[in-house]
């Protein structure tokens, strides 16, 4: 089983939080795209893009159970000496050393051997390996045109060593710097919907790490309050307060609500005349209905 | 005589005239026209709904269900609201092989909502197809976090998907109508 698609129609945010939502297993793998010469017609019928086709693989990013434990991506070169190189753990002569003595050690080999030997803490390496993950993810929040796959229920190569990173955080501190506001404003069009949290807050808020202004838009969140409300309260803009909700909604930390006001129909009259006549269908009228189809 | 009616709704291409035709009693009524052969979409299928499809299921001599499938291209939503007038409730059909839709579909969802306050189901559709996303990931793709709209797993050229799908939105009807106000 497979979700395939293209990051011009399925964001990197919206998969994050797809597998951080369903607590998936699986590798997301990323590719080069070749326009096909075709178009896509997206659902309105109207507007067409560019057919992409995927080529060479670019990147591919380990899940279990909804986090992020692994992330490889071309460019980036994953050799544990490297990583921590980049993290400033290692200078670039002990680094050279190690990747030229240790060449036939995997990760988990070699990270125990540095351990050993006094180089590096096993902290250093967890960090610098959350690090170069984090920044693979932030990098592919950018990419906007490359097909992607996500095959399920496949576990992680052993040799990796592998740090569990929670979604949540790495989906708001990267909704952080999306600065495409035509992006921000189709996801959130309607400024007058409200905020609620979901079912089990307590929950979902465990582990989350929320900057100062996230917390400050959460604080007024009561299920009636509107964004528009809200960003007023908080003296943001309209696009800074649909960045930070766009961050929390994909994180799953809140969800939108039609505000009472908004559930009345545009055109009040004709739909007044229609609801009454609507709860007089009877009970009856829907069993006999239900009957014939279940007969047809 | 009572009539009464539902709306088969949802993106370009979603399967609306297949579900109808798979179910009702009539040839169905289908404007539908030919995509204009040099454009893009005409790759996809030859006919598009222009303004309405229309079906029937008659119970008996005093009632009778009407379908009705909204077009899909969005140059023909005036008629949506037209079609929404009265409906007991309606069926968002999404081409779950198509994620390119998914937020036409959800934005066609929230319209719909807008019109009545009916209840409704949304179908996600063309699951026999190899790519076809699963209903619990669609339901997360389209955010639909209410657990109490069902997402139900459909096959509309099979009649007995389609029925599984009418009966699911008759079901939420009546449990609309026992609900204490
Ligand atoms: N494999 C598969 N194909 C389907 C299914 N339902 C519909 N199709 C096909 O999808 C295409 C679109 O179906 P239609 O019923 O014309 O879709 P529509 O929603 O009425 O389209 P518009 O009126 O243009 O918006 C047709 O080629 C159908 O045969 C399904 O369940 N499975
Ligand atoms: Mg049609």
């Amino acid at each position: 089983m497979a979700l395939k698609g293209n990051l011009a129609v399925f964001t990197t945010t919206q998969l994050l939080n797809l597998i951080n939502l369903s607590k998936k297993t699986g590798v997301l793998t990323l590719y080069e795209g070749h326009k096909t010469g075709k178009k896509l017609t997206l659902g309105d019928g109207l507007t067409q893009i560019d057919e992409v086709a995927p080529g060479k693989e670019i990147a591919h990013l380990n899940f279990q159970q909804g986090m992020l434990v692994f992330a490889d991506m071309n460019g980036k070169d994953g050799h544990l000496a490297s990583v921590l190189q980049r993290a400033g753990k290692l200078n670039e002569e002990q680094a050279r050393t190690i990747r030229e003595k240790a060449a036939t050690l995997n990760d988990k080999g070699l990270a125990l051997r540095l351990i050993n030997a006094n180089y590096v803490t096993k902290n250093d390496i967890v960090r610098s390996i959350q690090k170069h993950a984090v920044s693979i993810v932030f990098d592919l929040m950018t990419w906007n045109k490359e097909p992607f796959e996500f095959k399920e229920n496949i576990a992680p190569p052993d040799s990796h060593i592998l740090v569990p990173i929670d979604l949540k955080n790495v989906i708001i501190e990267g909704t952080r710097v999306i600065t495409e506001q035509k992006h921000l404003e189709e996801e959130i069009e309607n400024l007058d919907f409200a905020l609620k949290f979901p079912e089990n807050p307590g929950e979902k808020f465990k582990n989350v790490q929320l900057g100062t202004n996230e917390w400050r838009v959460v604080g007024f969140i009561n299920g009636k309050n509107t964004i528009r409300q809200i960003g007023k309260a908080c003296n943001m803009t309209d696009t800074e307060i649909r960045r930070i909700v766009y961050g929390l909604l994909q994180a799953g930390l809140v969800q939108m609500i039609r505000p009472q006001s908004a559930e009345q129909p545009k055109r009040g009259t004709d739909l007044k005349r229609q609801q009454p006549a609507n709860t007089r269908i009877e009970r009856d009228v829907i069993q006999r209905l239900i009957v014939k189809i279940k007969n047809t | 005589m009572q009539t009464v009616k539902m709306v088969i709704t949802g993106p370009f291409s979603s399967g609306k005239t297949e579900f109808i035709k798979s179910i009702s009693e009539i040839e169905v009524v289908s404007t539908e026209s030919p995509i204009a052969k040099d454009s893009a979409e005409a790759l996809e299928k030859a006919n598009t709904t222009v303004a309405m499809d229309f079906g029937r299921i008659t119970v008996d001599d005093d009632l009778v269900l009407y379908l009705f499938g909204t077009p899909g291209q969005r140059r023909f939503d005036f008629m949506w609201e037209i079609l929404a007038e009265g409906m007991l409730g309606f069926v968002v059909m999404v081409d779950s092989s198509k994620p390119e839709t998914f937020r036409e579909a959800r934005s066609i969802l929230e319209t719909f909502r807008a019109y009545a306050p009916t209840p409704y189901v949304v179908a996600a559709n063309k699951q026999d197809h190899p790519d076809a996303w699963k209903p619990e990931d669609l339901r997360i793709a389209l955010r639909i976090e209410d657990e109490n709209v069902k997402l139900l797993s459909c096959v509309a050229k099979d009649k007995e998907s389609v029925k599984e799908v009418l009966l699911e939105l008759l079901y939420s009807i009546l449990e609309e109508m026992d609900a204490p106000k």
